[in-house]
């Protein structure tokens, strides 16, 4: 317990992961959700430069999956948010107890 | 006690703080404040470990992106003042003992887990580099992925502006 290993890295970002995953589970609103995820793709990019670092320092393998994972994940919350505003105009509600317009 | 371990320790109070918040705060827009706190100190995490590149993208797409992109969501969506719904206890209850049982299995897991290192000499991370390889066509190089990422980013605007787009009101 005298430097900050890799093991450290790790327990925080399996923390963070399952606090998002608290929330995903508990949050019945949409952008709550989005949120949620937001917080699991980060705690996997903690992840990616952790491993890069301690273990795999010869390569930049882990920053590269991380600056393509922050791009997806920015792709992924504008298409989502468009869905987020288009349903709020046809339902006049976010919660997904709501949203059954799929429903047969 | 090095200075080292105790900005590790505040970043992690910061980073699992703000998470915690985020997903129990009663008011929305509160929830969003504590995520941009969560995010900064990740930002503080990747600092700390000298990769300032991914640190700086880490600020400028999920703080400066991200967050903004939620907040004003949040605006176009809600009466941002009110309490949210709560949860029903039941789902609480659950998901409470889910997520700890699941990440005390991980948690053992990682301290079971003896890692090793390559012993390669390490490249720094720095932006000449990530640079080089990523625009690199030789074996290592990651050219198709920034291309194929460049094309998801340019599908994703245009779908996210015609799902958003007011639908014409029929005359």
């Amino acid at each position: 317990m005298n430097e900050i290993g890799l093991t450290h890295i790790l327990f925080l970002s399996a923390i963070l992961f399952f606090i998002g995953v608290y929330g995903f589970l508990t949050r019945r609103n949409m952008v709550t959700m989005l949120m949620s995820i937001e917080l699991i793709l980060n705690s996997v990019n903690i992840n990616f430069v952790a491993f890069n670092k301690f273990l795999h320092a010869g390569k930049l393998d882990g920053t590269f999956f991380t600056i393509f994972i922050i791009t997806i994940a920015a792709a992924e919350a504008a298409v989502a948010i468009a869905i987020i505003i288009h349903l709020y105009r046809s339902n006049k509600s976010i919660d997904v107890n709501d949203a059954d317009l799929m429903k047969f | 006690m090095s200075a080292s371990i105790v900005i590790f320790y505040i970043l992690a109070a910061i980073i699992l703080g703000g998470g915690i918040l985020a997903v129990t705060a009663k008011k929305i827009f509160r929830s969003a404040i504590y995520l941009l706190f969560s995010l900064m100190g990740i930002a503080g995490l990747y600092f700390y470990l000298n990769y300032e590149f991914i640190a700086a993208v880490q600020i400028v797409v999920y703080i400066g992106g991200i967050v903004v992109l939620i907040i004003f969501s949040i605006f176009l969506t809600h009466a941002s003042g009110k309490d949210m719904e709560k949860p029903k206890l039941m789902s609480v209850i659950v998901s409470a003992v889910a997520a700890v049982f699941a990440c005390a299995i991980v948690i053992s897991l990682i301290n079971n887990y003896s890692f090793v290192a390559t012993t390669n000499t390490a490249i720094e991370p720095t932006v000449k580099n990530i640079g080089r390889q990523m625009l690199s066509t030789t074996e290592h190089g990651f050219i198709l992925p920034f291309e194929v990422v460049s094309m998801l980013l340019l599908a994703a605007l245009i779908g996210s502006i015609v799902i958003a787009l007011k639908p014409k009101t029929e005359a």
